[in-house]
């Protein structure tokens, strides 16, 4: 089972929307947590900002005992320390993961909103973010998932799937189908 | 697939070295950690590190002197300083001893992404070009040459005497002798090893296109000289240039060719400034040019001006012992080129090789040998694989002469191959600028092949 944590006021229809997505792309049961408050510590004064790593950490001490793995969203800036910012973080091949609305909406950049875009862009990250839980680095291949992005514009550039090698390699590593 | 690439990352700060671990162990590298300088100096003799991440201030032994001690011991190893508090003094202070790149914490992911990126594409550049200046040293180093013929002993013992000079050398011999092979290895034993070695076949281009390949020319000096073009006197640097059928130019360039050897220095076409020549000039011809001197074909002061050094290598048919030699080291090349293991020769097979004439010398026997080892069907190669033309043209021959049997043999070569200079050349066991040389001597045309 794939768990979704809202971490802090998450849009729910954005919740339920990638809940859906993913659970037919992975091919695996994806359920929604509730919601669970932004951890105290994590937020960092001096940056505004929310550092994931931090987050992470809380986030798996509430891990379900049948999670295959936790993906985290969350609508605020994210960062870690030796980084002005991220979209989101993941614990390489490990359980969970967390992805921030925050950079993905058109208004950060100053346009008007664009929710079509929006969700778009979260899907796409969490796709890439849930490849590293599953053991996936970085790819060459631009329109693969799991190219490193790190403006918008990488994002929009790539497509809300994985390639080919990626694909075969996540499959194996998410494994059959369990009803 | 791609060396693994590792990265050390030395900080005191445990959150920074796991996020930046974490985030660098995304993107596909290998990454590993320590908390201070002594620690990392231990994890250095572990791998080939391609970069270390090193904190500017860290208690005890600060980044600096880590990345002094990094440069000494492993001065492939690139070293970028990272800081929370960036000042100019410590910045100039660490470009100048010798870090790659000073960055401040926290760093915009996408310019810590194309710095690395940087970093490792120059390391593979790098790489990649000490292991083909290695290959080409092997391959031309002038003890790889093979001979147990007297002669040709001698010259190697006089090439090696030679390398170490700056004097012009002219290389005499037939086509598929090893000029350039002889050449190379000169440039190769010699102190110029380390500069380039340029092949210049003065007989593949008319007289003004080699006038402006050997010097250069400026824009605007004849119509389509649209830039400045180098040549290749001035690209060879400190290198050797190699001059290949220099009995084939035209009485112009020799005597271009002839003052700018006395002076050492040159203009390019169209152009007014000297400049200096510090290559060495090797030159090379089949010809007979004591015979061009008399005919009035070759300046006789420029043949002496180059004749500094003469080497005459003598063709296969003198020295046959040889022939065994570099049916093996060719066996040797083809099988690792081929994937092949071909055990080697018979016996009967060897006899037929060292009957036969070589006209076209070492690199017609290689051509041979390269055929036979793609259609042999077993482990060693026989008599049925040798494809010798005078296993098939010898009779009928009565009448002809030595020209007329070369026009007609060259004739149906080239019909055989649809007149393709480079398979013909490569089954005549000639190079190409030969072939269109005895093209052009024998008045050839192209005619449709015969059915």
């Amino acid at each position: 089972m794939l768990y979704i944590r809202p971490v802090g006021v998450v849009d729910e229809t954005l919740l339920n929307e990638v809940r859906e997505d993913l659970g037919v792309s992975l091919r695996i049961r994806v359920k929604v947590l509730p919601p669970m408050p932004i951890p105290e510590g994590s937020f960092e004064g001096s940056r505004n900002q929310y550092h994931s790593t931090k987050i992470l950490r809380e986030m798996v001490r509430e891990i379900p005992a049948d999670a295959a793995k936790l993906l985290g969203l969350i609508d605020k800036d994210l960062c870690i320390p030796i980084l002005t910012f991220v979209f989101g973080e993941a614990q390489l091949g490990g359980p969970a993961s967390i992805v921030s609305l925050a950079r993905l909406r058109q208004e950060f950049h100053g346009l008007p909103p664009d929710r079509g875009i929006l969700y778009e862009r979260l899907y796409k990250e969490c796709l890439h973010e849930l490849g590293h839980n599953y053991g996936l680095v970085h790819c060459s291949d631009r329109d693969c998932a799991m190219y490193l992005s790190n403006t918008v514009v990488d994002v929009d550039r790539k497509k809300a799937a994985y390639c080919r090698s990626c694909g075969v390699t996540l499959r194996g590593a998410i494994g059959p189908r369990k009803e | 697939m791609e060396p693994k690439v590792n990265i050390l990352v030395v900080d005191d700060e445990e959150i920074v070295r796991d996020s930046l671990a974490g985030w660098l162990e995304e993107d596909g590298y290998h990454v590993e950690t320590a908390e201070n300088g002594p620690k990392a100096i231990e994890r250095l003799p572990d791998k080939s590190w391609n970069l270390a991440m090193v904190d500017l201030k860290m208690p005890g032994m600060d980044g600096i002197e880590l990345m002094d001690e990094i440069r000494k011991r492993y001065p492939d190893t690139i070293v970028i300083i990272m800081t929370a508090y960036a000042t100019v003094d410590t910045a100039v202070k660490a470009m100048k001893q010798g870090a790659y790149d000073y960055i401040v914490k926290p760093f915009n992911p996408e310019d810590l992404s194309l710095t690395i990126r940087k970093i490792i594409e120059h390391q593979n550049l790098v790489r990649e070009n000490l292991y083909l200046r290695k290959e080409l040293k092997k391959q031309y180093r002038l003890h790889d040459l093979i001979s147990k013929n007297h002669q040709m002993l001698e010259i190697f013992e006089l090439a090696r005497t030679v390398a170490r000079s700056g004097s012009t050398v002219l290389i005499q011999g037939e086509s598929g002798t090893g000029k350039e092979l002889l050449s190379r290895a000169i440039h190769m034993e010699s102190p110029r090893r380390d500069s380039p070695f340029l092949s210049v076949s003065c007989a593949a281009l008319t007289e003004t296109l080699l006038e402006s390949e050997l010097f250069g020319h400026e824009k605007g000096a004849f119509t389509g000289a649209d830039t400045v073009r180098t040549g290749k006197i001035e690209l060879a640097g400190d290198g050797t240039l190699f001059l290949d059928e220099i009995g084939d130019i035209g009485l112009k360039l020799q005597m271009d060719l002839l003052r700018v050897i006395e002076q050492r220095e040159f203009r390019r076409v169209g152009g007014s400034e000297l400049i200096p020549i510090r290559s060495r000039i090797i030159a090379a011809t089949n010809r007979d040019l004591q015979k061009a001197i008399a005919e009035g074909r070759f300046r006789e002061d420029l043949y002496y001006r180059l004749n500094v050094i003469s080497i005459h290598i003598p063709p296969l048919r003198e020295r046959k012992e040889d022939i065994p030699l570099l049916v093996d080291h060719f066996l040797d090349t083809f099988n690792i080129e081929m994937g092949k293991s071909i055990e080697g020769v018979s016996k009967s097979a060897i006899c037929l090789l060292m009957d036969f004439d070589w006209p076209g010398n070492a690199r017609e026997l290689r051509n041979v040998i390269e055929r036979a080892m793609v259609v042999t069907k077993g482990k060693v190669i026989v008599e049925t694989d040798l494809l010798l033309p005078s296993r098939n043209e010898n009779e009928g021959a009565g009448g002809k002469s030595l020209e007329d049997m070369e026009r007609e043999h060259i004739r149906r070569i080239l019909l055989e191959n649809q007149w393709n200079i480079i398979r013909s050349a490569r089954m005549l066991g000639i190079d190409r600028v030969t072939l269109y040389n005895k093209i052009k001597k024998y008045r050839m045309k192209r005619e449709k092949p015969e059915h």
